[in-house]
Formats: structure tokens, C-alpha cells, sequence
């Protein structure tokens, strides 16, 4: 059959098993528009084509499938950087189509034109200028194949014009081979053998657990090793559902706004089992006090992880799932009971910490504390809502507060810290999910940053709940400007924000205000009511800080506990 | 043994030919703060595969994140790290000296002590190739120096392992490797 590219495309995404993908149109880009319209592809469009990129994160991270986003040439383009870059830190499957002028014009400074592709080398996992239309279903399929094998992540595939025209004959490739990529799954037994001497051994060893448990659906594996062995469990804020959020063996998030207990116990542990997580410097802190009495197990997929900010005695190069199924078949005996029995002062050690400095804020009668309204969305949703956050406050309370307790329910920008992440990803996740409540919770500066995305749930009747958690600041950089700054609020203060709730109206959705702590409830549950898209605009303390909190460059255990 | 001290390393790397290759390599480099010394590019029997060699400088953990980022990039078929093991290396050298009447003499005589070629001559400059480790290269350099020279390029390291011996070391160092990051690749 012989078939134009922009066919080509549309036909190898239907092969793909791709149902929804997120674009916005352009003149490079027409003609794959033309025939998508025909085809049985939902396609969603967006108001800005960073909004495209975060909503195909949010889809894959929910689905498991490969998010798709399509955009133009030059500005269409340039527009997806930021949301690559941060599917990239946080190593999330998406294929990222752009258009580009024809090959004849490329170097030439064309009309929308841009080196897209050097652009994005270094925050891409690959990427490809489509040279020939005898190419296109090869690079497609080995896109598709690279971003969810091994450590995902983005690919993307820069399509000029004149391809998009030629015709060839089309034909799927079924299997795909590369010389030069082998991705580790299965990991070493060896290594295992040696990790699970060390296991057996420990005396306070504690679990620290990443985003690569939720890549690597290893949840039930962890916490089978978890519980078999009586080891506390702590997680990074990409892994943050990989462990029940209300087990006795959770320690709660770890690192700069993780909970005492946790970053004092992995502290003093004199074992530190890391599975699919990077050591990256929120966690460690000053990295030369990081888990000084441990030996450190290293269980990724990646290699580069391995020794890149901490020495580590025992690195395990595999799949979280192939890893840690290994070390259960090894590490039974002598059975639960007796584990727990010999965990006891270990425990006990850590609930003293627990309960000497708790997580808490005091909800008083006038003003609504933001942590407050996180606990009641947790408690009206049943903990059962995907969670997406936007960067900065709310996204350490919803971390804190909204206790996680399936993996892939919690969205968020980890490694980039995108402001005005949440909504476009939390519409991505609810385009995956239907019949799931998708909550954004966001601050009034975040939401600014990609507002325009209320036209994409209006038309497409997403029914997103987003929680602003309104202080009227730009509440990170003021609470580090109070603490390390001498309150001196440089231009953090929100002058001139929006009625979030007349935007709500203006975009033809609900818009919903509480000010004072007994709405709170009420509010949430009426937005729960709601079938289309609400804001909910909480106003709240203007100057609330997260805490606990260690200041960047210091050890774990110096926390500020405001 | 860790080693915390910066030490010379080369590296050569089997990669696609494909244009943007080396700009994912040279990236890599860039955009981790790694220093390339020297940088030699160039097909091999098979033209679809290109060998870069390389000279870049590092404590044992650098190198080791910079050969493991480097078998991360797709583009990269494999990476040798040929320190501490017996290889080959050579670079090459054209040198542009001053020859007045009173130092043409002294000039052929090292050029034949280095056993390298003079490839161009003018009334006032004679222009010599030379091929050697670098160790070679700043030899001859240190001698024609006080005769004044007007331009020198370089061609930088390339390398190549010598034959296998039966029962080394590195065979122990590799198995080692392959049970701590794993038999593939990324």
C-alpha cells in the first residue's frame, strides 16, 4: 500500500495502539491534521503546545502507555522544551511529534524554522530528523519502542514538510532490532546473593524508594519485601504511591520537606536498600552526611544512576520487578514473626522520632491553613483521587497531606519543578482515566502559568477539579525569602492576580470560593458534585510555610521544624 | 582501588556514522562540565560505524560516569576505556620550523633521530610530519622549539588495544564489570 508520510504517521500511531494524543495545529504540520481528522484518533487540542506535552506526560504516567503530542515547526516547537525536559528528569514515555520546514529549506532560516532537534539533544532520551519517507514507520516504531523500554523517557521525531508529501510503500515493521541498545533487565544474581547477605544482616536497615517502583509496577514486590523482613519503607516524591501511605511501615517522603522520622532514620540506618531512585540532591542534601552509617544497595535500571552523587557498596543493575522478586525468593527466612521481634528497638526508635516532632499544622477558626484543605480532599475523595500538583507549596502539601496509597495517583514535575505542570497533567490523566476523580492541586502563581488549558476541558467536558490553594504569594520563594533572606518578599507578592472564579465562569465552567475553614468541606464536596471542570479558589494564609524543612546544603538532620 | 586523583584516560567509542553523533557526544562532555583534551573522528571498515577517540581527564568516578553516559546515548555501539590496559596510540604532528642556513642542518638531524618527515619546504620553513605517543610529540617539540617554530597541528590521540594475551588481568576487571552494571547496555 502505498501511502503519503503524513498517512504513514497516522497509520504506525493506530499500529501503536495510540487512542488520544494532544497537539495544536501549524502550517508545517497540515497536511498529518488533514488525514488525523479522518482517522479513529481522539485528538485533543490545546491552547498552548506546552500544555500538549505535560497532558501526554500526565496520560502516560496514568495509562502506561506512551503519551503522544503533536505540534508544529519553530514556535510549536520550541513551545514543547520545557514539558520534554521535564518528562526527561522524570523518565516518562512520550513521543513528541514536530513538524519542520521542507528538507530543501532546512539551515536556510526559514519561515518558522528551528534546529528543533539540536534543541532538544540533551533533554530527550533520543531524537530524529525523518530524512526519507522510507524512514518514517522504522524511526516511529523504534521511537515508540525506546521511550517505554529500559529507563523511559522522550523521544522525539522532527518531521519536515516535503516528507509528509512523498509516498512509499507502507509497511509496519513488526520486530525491531538495535545493535547498540540492550537495556539490563534482569538483574545479577550475583549481586543479589550479595545484597541479601547484607539484608540479613542489617540491623536498622530502612527502604528508600523511587519513581523507578512506579515505572517498574513493583509496588506489591516492595512491600512484600517490606513486610517480610519488618523494613521501614521511605519514599522520594516521584515514588510517592509505590508504598501504602497508611502502613505501619511507612516512613512517609524523605529528603528537604520529607517528614523527621524519615530523614532520621535514614540517618542512623546502617542499611539503605535504594530501589529506582537517584540519590538526587533534594534527598541527600549535603551528600557527604546522607545515610553516613549505611551501606547503601543500589537497585536501577540505569547505569549512570549508579555512583553518580553517592558511593554505593552493592549496585544492582535490572529491573526494579526482576530485582526485587529475586531478593523475596532469597530472603524468607526465618519469618515474619521473628523479623518483627528482632526490628523491635529499631521501631521503637523510630516512633520516638515520630512522635517527638509529627507532621502538623494548627487549623484555627478564621483563616483556612492549605494543609487543611489537602486533608479534606483526601478525606472526601476516600484517598482515592489522582493527584496531580503544580510546583512549590502545594505540591509539598499535597505530598505530604494526600496520603498516597496506590501507585501512578500521584502527578507530578519531580526532576524539573515545571510551574504550571498540574492542570495540563492532571487533564492527561483524566483523558486515561474517565471515571477516576483528577484533582489539580495548585497554587495561585502555578495555575497562572498554564490557565489557558481551562478552553481544553471546557470543550472536551474533562471533568478536572483544580484546588488552588491561594496565598496571593509566590509561597516557596517567600518562605525561603522569610527564612533566609530577612523577609525581604522580592517580588513575590501576586499583585494583580485574577478572580479565579469569574475565570471559571468566563471559560464557560464552576467557579467556587471558600475564605473561611467550615466551607472547606462543603466546597469540595460540591465540586465532587459537578460533572464538567471546577476551580475551587481557597483562600488561605498568606504566609504558611512548609515544614519541616532542610535548607539546601545541609545535612538531612538539620530540619528547621517551624 | 578508588582513585581520587585526575588521571589521563582515552577513550574510543564505536558510533552510528550519522550526522549529529558527535554533537551528542561532544554534549554529553559539555553539558556534564567534562573536558575533552583531544578529539579524533573517523570511519572504520564498516562505513555505517565511525570510531571516536578521545583524551579527557578524571578521578575514577568521573571516568566511570563518563564511559557509562557514554554507552547510554544510543547513537554509541561501545566505549573502551583504554587505561590501564595495553593499547596503541598514536598522534600526528605537522610542524612549521624556521630553517635559516645555520640551523637546516640541526633540523634534518632530529628530523632523522625522530624518524619523521620533512613534507614541505620554502626558503625560510621547512614543515615536518610527525607521528608518535604524545610523550614523542613534546620531545620534538622541546628540541625545535629554541629554533623557532611558526605553526604546529595536531591530529590528537587515536588508539587501539593491543592483541589479547592469555590470562590477564583485565579479563577479571570485566567479568567483575559485567556483574556489578549488567551484561547490556542503557
Amino acid at each position: 500500500m502505498r501511502l503519503s508520510g503524513a498517512e504513514i504517521v497516522i497509520e504506525s500511531l493506530i499500529q501503536e495502539g495510540v487512542t488520544s494524543i494532544f497537539g495544536y495545529p501549524g502550517a508545517a504540520i497540515t497536511d498529518i491534521y488533514d488525514t488525523l481528522d479522518k482517522s479513529p484518533i481522539r485528538h485533543y487540542l490545546v491552547r498552548h503546545e506546552q500544555g500538549a506535552v505535560h497532558m501526554a506526560d500526565g496520560y502516560a504516567r496514568t495509562s502506561g502507555k506512551v503519551g503522544v503530542c503533536l505540534v508544529t515547526s519553530g514556535p510549536g516547537a520550541t513551545n514543547t522544551v520545557t514539558g520534554i525536559a521535564s518528562a526527561y528528569m522524570d523518565s516518562i514515555p512520550i513521543v513528541v511529534f514536530t513538524g519542520q520546514v521542507p528538507t530543501p529549506l532546512i539551515g536556510n532560516d526559514a519561515f518558522q524554522e528551528v534546529d528543533i532537534v539540536g534543541i532538544t539533544r540533551p533533554c530527550t532520551k533520543h531524537n530524529y530528523l525523518v530524512k526519507a519517507v522510507e524512514d518514517l514507520a522504522g524511526i516511529i516504531k523504534e521511537a515508540f519502542y525506546l521511550a517505554r523500554s529500559g529507563r523511559p523517557g522522550p523521544i522525539l521525531i522532527d518531521l519536515p514538510k516535503d516528507i509528509l508529501h512523498n509516498k512509499t510503500e507502507f509497511k509496519y515493521p513488526k520486530k525491531i532490532e538495535m545493535r547498540n541498545y540492550r537495556p539490563t533487565y534482569s538483574a545479577h544474581p550475583k549481586q543479589i546473593e550479595k545484597a541479601t547477605a547484607q539484608i540479613l544482616k542489617a540491623k536498622r536497615p530502612v527502604i528508600y524508594a523511587g519513581g523507578g517502583v512506579i515505572t517498574s509496577h513493583s509496588s506489591s514486590e516492595l512491600k512484600t519485601l517490606a513486610e517480610s523482613l519488618t523494613i521501614p519503607v521511605t519514599t522520594t516524591l516521584m515514588g510517592l504511591g509505590a508504598f501504602p501511605g497508611r502502613h505501619p511501615l511507612w516512613l512517609g517522603m524523605l529528603g528537604m520537606h520529607g517528614t523527621y522520622w524519615a530523614n532520621m532514620s535514614v540517618a542512623h540506618c546502617d542499611l539503605l536498600i535504594a530501589v529506582g531512585a537517584r540519590f538526587d540532591d533534594r534527598v541527600t542534601g549535603k551528600v557527604d552526611l546522607f545515610a553516613p552509617e549505611a551501606r547503601i544497595i543500589h537497585i536501577d535500571i540505569d547505569p549512570t544512576s549508579i555512583r553518580k552523587n553517592v558511593s554505593v557498596d552493592i549496585p544492582i543493575v535490572g529491573d526494579c520487578k526482576d530485582a526485587l522478586t529475586k531478593l523475596n525468593q532469597l530472603v524468607q527466612k526465618p519469618g515474619k514473626q521473628e523479623w518483627r521481634k528482632i526490628r523491635q528497638p529499631w521501631l521503637e526508635q523510630i516512633k520516638e522520632w515520630k512522635e517527638t516532632h509529627p507532621l502538623n499544622y494548627e487549623q484555627g477558626k478564621d483563616e483556612i491553613k492549605p494543609q487543611y484543605v489537602v486533608e479534606k480532599i483526601y478525606e472526601l475523595t476516600k484517598g482515592k483521587a489522582i493527584i496531580a500538583t503544580e510546583v512549590g507549596q502545594n505540591q509539598m502539601w499535597a505530598a505530604q497531606y494526600y496520603h498516597f496509597d496506590q501507585p501512578n495517583s500521584f502527578i507530578t514535575s519531580g526532576g524539573l519543578g515545571v510551574m504550571g505542570y498540574g492542570f495540563p497533567a492532571a487533564i492527561g490523566a483524566q483523558v486515561a482515566c474517565p471515571d477516576r476523580i483528577v484533582f489539580d492541586i495548585a497554587g495561585d502563581g502555578s495555575i497562572q502559568m498554564n490557565i489557558q488549558e481551562m478552553a481544553t476541558v471546557v470543550a472536551n467536558q474533562l471533568p478536572v477539579k483544580i484546588a488552588i490553594l491561594n496565598n496571593g504569594y509566590l509561597g516557596m520563594v517567600r518562605q525561603f525569602q522569610e527564612l533566609f533572606y530577612e523577609k525581604r518578599y522580592a517580588q513575590t507578592f501576586l499583585k494583580g492576580n485574577p478572580d479565579f472564579v469569574k475565570i471559571a465562569e468566563a471559560y464557560g465552567a464552576t467557579g467556587l470560593r471558600a475564605k473561611h475553614p467550615e466551607e472547606v468541606g462543603p466546597v469540595i464536596e460540591k465540586a465532587l458534585s459537578i460533572k464538567g471542570p471546577v476551580i475551587i479558589d481557597f483562600v488561605v494564609s498568606p504566609e504558611e510555610c512548609v515544614s519541616p524543612m532542610v535548607p539546601s546544603g545541609k545535612a538531612m538532620t538539620e530540619m528547621l521544624l517551624v | 582501588m578508588e582513585n581520587n586523583q585526575d588521571q589521563k584516560h582515552t577513550i574510543s567509542a564505536l558510533v552510528d556514522n550519522e550526522p549529529g553523533v558527535l554533537s551528542r557526544v561532544t554534549g554529553l562532555f559539555s553539558g556534564r562540565g567534562f573536558n575533552i583534551e583531544s578529539l579524533c573522528v573517523a570511519e572504520t571498515m564498516d562505513p555505517l560505524v565511525s570510531r571516536i577517540t578521545l583524551v579527557t581527564r578524571g578521578n575514577d568516578q568521573i571516568i566511570e560516569q563518563i564511559t557509562k553516559q557514554l554507552n547510554k546515548l544510543i547513537n554509541v555501539i561501545k566505549v573502551i576505556d583504554f587505561t590501564n590496559t595495553e593499547f596503541v596510540e598514536r598522534e600526528m604532528a605537522l610542524i612549521k620550523v624556521r630553517a635559516e642556513a645555520q640551523t637546516r642542518a640541526e633540523i634534518l638531524r632530529i628530523v632523522d633521530i625522530f624518524r619523521c618527515k620533512v613534507v614541505d619546504v620554502s626558503p625560510q620553513f621547512y614543515t615536518i610530519e610527525v607521528t608518535g605517543n604524545e610523550g614523542k610529540i613534546k620531545a620534538i617539540l622541546d628540541l625545535l622549539g629554541p629554533l623557532g617554530i611558526k605553526e604546529i597541528a595536531r591530529t590528537g590521540a587515536i588508539a587501539m588495544a593491543r592483541s589479547k594475551k592469555e590470562g590477564s588481568l583485565k579479563r577479571e576487571k570485566s567479568v567483575i564489570l559485567q556483574e556489578t552494571f549488567g551484561g547490556g547496555k542503557k
